[in-house]
């Protein structure tokens, strides 16, 4: 069953890359530069960069937050377009196991949607996006600004009226996403309110969850940035908005980074570290952007 | 010449062999995978607390996998669905087969075929736009997502079931036992209910069965009503059924938690063989 994840996974990266390949309007291959659009002529120069360094092969197991599978497919296929002998594989198993698993050894590259702790040693971490998470409301909702406290007490159910935050005098309506969600696990996570969260809805898509915002006047969500629509209100936490260059610059407090973990005493492979510099260079931030994630301020 | 006949034969043979081996081979299949990925989780979490359990946490610090609330919102979204679709469904099928006149008939039937092929997203989608703000509204509720959101779009869905498989039944009652109430002097409504009812009882009872089957199966149109919170069933509360469990939480599960999602789905393997096992015994009984 593993197996199929993968197999969904790489037809949802490969139906990206298509998408992208398709926006470009042209092919990547290296001779032809005549290719206006930056994505190509960024995707190319660092497919030549690596080509240099001498062809890059090899397996690259990579594992960890489930979060972060949708980008990590994303770049995996664009890497593996451009280094075709290179084999990556993606284990969604948890923040929690990606790090276990670069600390121990069993995988090449760790991924996780946390920073290390400091009891967390012998590893290291490399940043490659940033994920923003919305605090959503219905578009009547006269609230405009939350704290973080705030929002904590709306989703814990130690509010249970707007107007104890400044709205109309109305029940709170939270709906979120199932359990085993990223974006559930990233908003409960920074917000602090794991395993106590009193749902009233719960919906196994972001869209479903801004259509249940929308239609409901007394609903409040959570969404990740890339998601927001018109049609829902994104509140202002803590006076700041959720936006790209908000979360970028660390000010919008509901976010979290993707990074990457590398054991510090087994140097990574060449295959690998040749991922990593491809994830981490510029000319990957569409493509990051592409797959809801904020690519990080270089 | 005889001969490439007689050979044309034997491999038509085995042709319609092997077209007809392929239903055994999916269910057995099906039944086998589902057992195999399901029966783990299942002795790991204890049968006892995964069955009874009340609570189903399955991504908290300490996990807990208790699917009652599932089980016994799927039988009382089922009952809920019945009490308004068993009604109205035989009433309409004695309508279309004994009183509706032919022009009637000829509008009202292509009507109810219609509502069995539209696909159930649509019911979904419209219990979700019309139904759950309806509700909202009427009741007062915080938020319309409820399981009588579920209950009457449930219902809406088995009647085209109830009222086909009635009307078959019913169409099928010998025309001498209504003739016969009617000269004794019963009236038309007497002979309806008291004649062509008994006599199309087991045929009914067959469509009740198998609309039960289509209720309890149902996935799509249940989620984006029902609000799918894993709270013990009530009428106005946020629930979770044993599809939607399964549907809801799969994509992003990993580990203990998306086993006992194949624990789920065979529990709910096991509810459908049960219900298909009293339809054969319905079925049978009135054969014999």
């Amino acid at each position: 069953m593993r197996k199929a994840k993968k197999v969904i996974g790489i037809m949802a990266a490969s139906a990206m890359i298509a998408a992208l390949l398709a926006g470009c309007g042209g092919s990547t291959s290296s001779s032809s530069s005549t290719g206006p659009s930056t994505q190509q002529s960024g995707s190319q120069s660092s497919s030549e960069g690596v080509a240099e360094g001498g062809s890059v092969s090899g397996t690259v197991s990579m594992g960890g937050s489930t979060s972060v599978e949708e980008v990590i497919a994303a770049l995996s296929e664009a890497f593996m377009a451009e280094n075709p002998d290179v084999d990556l594989t993606y284990e969604p198993s948890g923040s929690g196991a990606g790090i276990t698993g670069a600390t121990e050894g069993t995988l090449d590259i760790g991924l996780s949607s946390r920073s290390l702790k400091e009891s967390e040693t012998g590893v290291s971490e490399t940043v490659f996006a940033l994920d923003g998470i919305a605090v959503i409301v219905n578009n009547e909702n006269g609230v405009t600004d939350l704290t973080l406290e705030q929002i904590k007490g709306l989703a814990n159910g130690t509010i249970t009226n707007w107007k104890e935050v400044g709205g109309a005098d109305a029940p709170v309506v939270f709906v979120g996403r199932e359990a085993g969600s990223g974006t559930r696990d990233g908003f409960e996570s920074i917000v602090g309110v794991e395993d106590e969260c009193v749902y009233e809805q719960e919906h196994n898509s972001t869209g479903a969850v801004i259509a249940a915002v929308s239609a409901n006047p007394n609903a409040f969500g959570y969404a990740s940035l890339s998601a927001l629509e018109d049609t829902v209100k994104a509140v202002t936490v803590g006076g700041v908005e959720c936006s790209e260059a908000t979360v970028q610059d660390g000010t919008y407090k509901i976010q979290r980074p993707f990074v990457f973990i590398t054991n510090d005493s087994n140097q990574p492979s060449e295959a690998a570290s040749a991922f990593m510099e491809f994830a981490t260079s510029e000319a990957v931030a569409d493509l990051i952007a592409e797959a809801g994630a904020v690519p990080p301020v270089k | 010449m005889k001969k490439l006949q007689k050979t044309w034969e034997e491999i038509m043979k085995v042709v319609f062999f092997l077209c007809g081996m392929v239903a055994i081979v999916m269910v057995v299949l099906i039944a086998g995978y589902v057992t195999i990925a399901g029966l783990p989780a299942i002795i790991e979490i204890g049968p006892i607390e995964f069955l009874f359990g009340t609570v189903w946490n399955s991504t908290a610090k300490e996990p807990e996998f208790g699917i009652l609330p599932f089980i016994l919102t799927s039988i009382w979204g089922t009952v809920g669905a019945l009490i308004i679709g068993v009604p109205v469904g035989i009433l309409t099928a004695l309508f279309l087969s004994k009183i509706a006149s032919p022009r009637v008939a000829g509008i009202l039937r292509p009507a109810v075929e219609l509502m069995a092929a539209v696909p159930s997203v649509i019911y979904g989608l419209a219990g979700m736009m019309v139904l759950v703000p309806f509700l909202m509204n009427l009741f007062g509720l915080k938020s319309g997502t409820c399981l009588l959101a579920a209950m009457l779009v449930l219902s809406m869905m088995v009647l085209p079931t109830i009222i086909s498989v009635s009307e078959t039944a019913l169409n099928a009652v010998p025309e001498e036992y209504e003739q016969a109430s009617l000269a004794l002097g019963a009236t038309k409504i007497e002979t309806i209910f008291k004649v062509s009812l008994p006599a199309a009882k087991s045929g009914i009872a067959a469509g009740v069965v198998l609309g039960i089957g289509r209720a309890v199966g149902e996935t799509m149109a249940v989620m984006m009503v029902a609000g799918n919170v894993a709270n013990m069933p009530g009428l106005f509360k946020s629930v979770t059924f044993l599809t939607t469990a399964v549907a809801k939480e799969m994509s992003y599960a990993s580990g203990l938690q998306r086993e006992a999602l194949f624990s789920i789905a065979l529990v709910l393997l096991v509810f459908i063989m049960i219900i298909n096992g009293v339809l054969n015994f319905i079925v049978k009984r009135k054969d014999g």
